[in-house]
């Protein structure tokens, strides 16, 4: 502080900025100390794992304003915001409440997430809000596979695992066979594990081989010393871990939801590992909780997916947090030779919400597609960070971000493609398209291409826009009213990305979704 | 067809319209009666296209003067939808594309938007399905471009096409059909004019705004008109596109309209 006070020309400015410097030290001093209690009270072991990471949220400091890669995306609010970890015991009272009422679809509508583990009905129609619409939407999907947690901590009664060993497994362990299609789901589910790390240590069948694979894959990906990336590593209460032996091909979805309540802070933790050949859709869902909504929050997020040679996968996301929360997420990807990865990502929900989304091709003829939709509105901010690291030859790339801003909300759109010398006959194109609805919206946007090969195909480009006139005019020649016309163009901007998703009920969900958004 | 005692749908006198503060109709007068087809001609810049989209109400031309009478109703006073919902349907030369949206899911919500107008009630997906796909006869389209988006990725043909199948669904009492010859090969044209010829009737009237007379040899029209800097100069019957075709339009168009 003195010497910015004896070296600063603006005394008083200076001071301040090392007082906010202090303050964000003592606030990631505040996050580490936290996740570390999370981290033993998790009892998932892991020393070297969490010791690593704390190093690494050591020797970084909290985003600041004057970081590039935070320019946009100012985390003061946070600051002020002394989150605690989230305890394991309420969602084990929830895990319990339910199991004795024997739900088995994701009813959370009929789970009162806010008195955490009260058995009566929480959540009236009346009182369902944007997200709430999410939820209940869900909770029409049949799923095949789920994980759910609830600020991180597992909750089987809401969860239909797989082991090789044998079908779905039910929460109250029975084996989920009990349908008539029981069959056909077992014989899929040899070489298939989808289950939390807390359960598969203590399962004599996994616990060696998983701790391996635990050792071998997490947080190995490139960027894992990031400052959020490493605190998760530090604080996560589990890991779902998702494992498709060789030439395991899942049909049905694998569904992750993510839900939280109360006020704090959950580090969530997600491995894909995807063996040669093998391939499912991943739809991981992180969505608030509409009887607190307005609870602030932090979800800190870090999915790590492995794609071995010829693996494919087909990953859905959709973030539709409280409008309180704080959503820090990563996806980092790592592809084979001849993998194909695709991406769908939908963000309606967070008060600040970041993803950042980073595929790293570990072989030659990858296949990636990335699409993106942000809607937002009021004061909302959504930031898509993306990296698409492209090293050697053949590879097809995809990528398409829309973000529709309505009010004062903002979206921030940071787009990198590396293309090595060595990724020669690259084929990548790029496009970031904006809508603005409102004159006091912002928009961000910052595609960043290094090419270094000379033999590539890389189109980008970037659009900001409002609603054309001549398309509402179109519209209103048939008939349609300048109002419903400026909706349905919204919706059809909106859907462009929507349609991108595989599984046709939450493609529904969605659509209605942005239906309510847009009006 | 002609009858004398049929009742007048649209009326135009002295119409004036500029756009960005240039004046392109000039003093234009125009009558349509039921069961009529009219076909507008003249040359680019002669204001056809102009006079579609001051019908329909596009934002961008302002009328300075002059009247304009649909159906006993002042058509300029309503906002371009009320003026589909009461009659006026304006197929487009150049259609736009609405990507995300489907051309069902479009064409569903305008035709509930003129039931509403008529406070009739709205109709249901199914009965929807079933009466689109009756109507896709009429232009021999494909049902499964009612589940792509609206006109995306459509060719020049498809898209005219699909502006006929609006028409057929919306039944307009005055259609104004601009250029929708343009960029049809022969058969398109052939499919295109059938529909329209379909979708005639005594109790409606069509205008084609057209460059040539190609068209006319598959809609024939009872009156031919030929636009000249902003007005009507010329009206005869359906030889007059022949004459048109043969002669250019030296002989009418007054010296100083002809660059």
């Amino acid at each position: 502080m003195s010497a910015d006070m004896s070296t600063g020309t603006s005394p008083k400015s200076g001071m301040a900025t090392s007082v906010i410097a202090t303050q964000r030290a003592t606030y990631l001093k505040h996050l580490l100390t936290q996740a570390s209690a999370a981290a033993d009270e998790s009892g998932l072991g892991l020393k070297h794992l969490r010791e690593k990471a704390i190093a690494q949220v050591n020797a970084r400091s909290f985003p600041a304003g004057r970081d590039e890669e935070w320019r946009f995306t100012d985390l003061s609010d946070m600051l002020k915001l002394p989150f605690e970890r989230a305890h394991a015991e309420q969602a084990a009272k929830i895990n319990e409440s339910i199991s004795e009422s024997a739900s088995t679809p994701l009813d959370l509508t009929s789970v009162d997430l806010a008195s955490a583990g009260s058995t009566q009905s929480g959540l009236t129609q009346s009182g369902l809000t944007q997200s709430g619409l999410t939820q209940s939407g869900l909770a029409q999907i049949e799923d095949s596979y789920r994980l759910t947690t609830i600020n991180g901590h597992y909750v089987s009664a809401l969860s239909i695992e797989s082991r090789s060993d044998h079908a779905p497994v039910r929460s109250d362990g029975s084996d989920g066979s009990d349908g008539s299609d029981g069959s056909d789901d077992s014989a899929q589910s040899e070489g298939v594990v989808i289950a939390p790390l807390s359960q598969l240590i203590s399962d004599a069948a996994y616990g060696p081989q998983i701790s391996q694979i635990v050792t071998d894959k997490l947080a190995q990906v490139q960027g894992s010393g990031e400052v959020f990336t490493a605190l998760n590593t530090a604080g996560f209460s589990d890991v779902m871990v998702i494992w498709l032996k060789a030439d395991q091909k899942v049909e049905q979805p694998i569904h992750i939801v993510r839900t939280s309540v109360g006020e704090s802070i959950s580090h969530l933790r997600t491995l894909v590992i995807a063996e040669p050949h093998s391939s499912c859709t991943l739809v991981e869902s992180f969505i608030g909780n509409s009887a607190d909504h307005l609870q602030p929050r932090c979800n800190n997020s870090v999915t790590e997916i492995v794609l071995a040679e010829g693996a494919q996968i087909n990953h859905i996301r959709l973030q539709d947090e409280g409008l309180q929360t704080f959503h820090i997420a990563k996806t980092a990807v790592s592809q084979a030779a001849n993998s194909r990865y695709s991406c769908t990502a939908i963000d309606l929900g967070g008060q600040l919400s970041r993803h950042h989304l980073e595929v790293y091709q570990a072989g030659p003829q990858t296949d990636t597609h990335l699409y993106g939709l942000s809607a937002l509105q009021g004061k909302q901010l959504a930031d898509t960070h993306s990296l698409l690291a492209l090293t050697y030859p053949h590879s097809t790339a995809t990528q398409v971000q829309k973000n529709v801003v309505d009010d004062r909300a903002h979206a921030v759109f940071n787009g990198k493609v590396y293309v090595s010398q060595a990724a020669q006959f690259t084929d990548a194109a790029q496009l970031n398209r904006n809508l603005m609805l409102s004159s006091k919206a912002r928009i961000d946007t910052k595609p960043e291409l290094d090419i270094v090969a000379d033999n590539v195909k890389c189109a980008h480009g970037a659009t900001v826009s409002q609603l054309q006139a001549d398309e509402v005019f179109y519209l209103q020649s048939r008939g349609i009213s300048a109002e419903q016309a400026q909706r349905l163009l919204l919706y059809g901007f909106a859907m462009e990305i929507v349609e991108k998703i595989s599984v046709e009920p939450l493609r529904q969900v969605l659509g209605d979704r942005i239906t309510h958004w847009a009006n | 067809m002609i009858n004398e005692n049929a009742k007048t749908i649209l009326s135009v006198r002295n119409l004036h319209a500029s756009v960005e503060g240039t004046e392109i109709l000039k003093g234009l007068n125009f009558e349509v009666k039921a069961g009529e087809i009219h076909a507008i001609m003249g040359l680019n810049g002669s204001g056809k296209s102009t006079f579609s989209k001051v019908l329909a109400g596009h934002p961008d031309y302002t009328v300075t003067a002059g009247e304009v009478i649909f159906q006993g109703q002042d058509l300029l006073a309503l906002e371009p939808h009320e003026r589909a919902n009461s009659g006026v349907f304006l197929a487009f030369q150049y259609p736009l594309e609405i990507p995300g949206v489907s051309n069902r899911d479009f064409l569903r919500v305008a035709y509930n938007a003129h039931r509403k107008a008529r406070d009739e009630e709205e109709i249901d997906v199914f009965d929807f399905d079933d009466l689109i796909e009756e109507r896709s006869e009429i232009v021999k389209m494909d049902v499964s471009f009612l589940d792509r988006s609206v006109n995306e990725g459509f060719s020049g043909g498809e898209k005219k096409r699909n502006e006929i199948l609006q028409m057929a669904l919306l039944q307009p009492d005055l259609a104004i059909l601009d250029e929708t010859d343009s960029g049809l090969d022969i058969d398109a044209l052939k499919t295109v004019s059938s529909g329209v010829n379909q979708l005639s009737t005594p109790d409606n009237a069509t205008v084609l705004i057209t460059h040539y007379q190609r068209l006319l040899n598959y809609i024939v029209p009872d009156y031919v008109h030929v636009m000249a800097q902003g007005r009507i100069v010329k009206t005869g019957g359906k030889e007059l596109a022949l004459e048109l075709e043969s002669r250019g339009y030296d002989w009418i168009v007054p010296e100083e309209a002809v660059v």
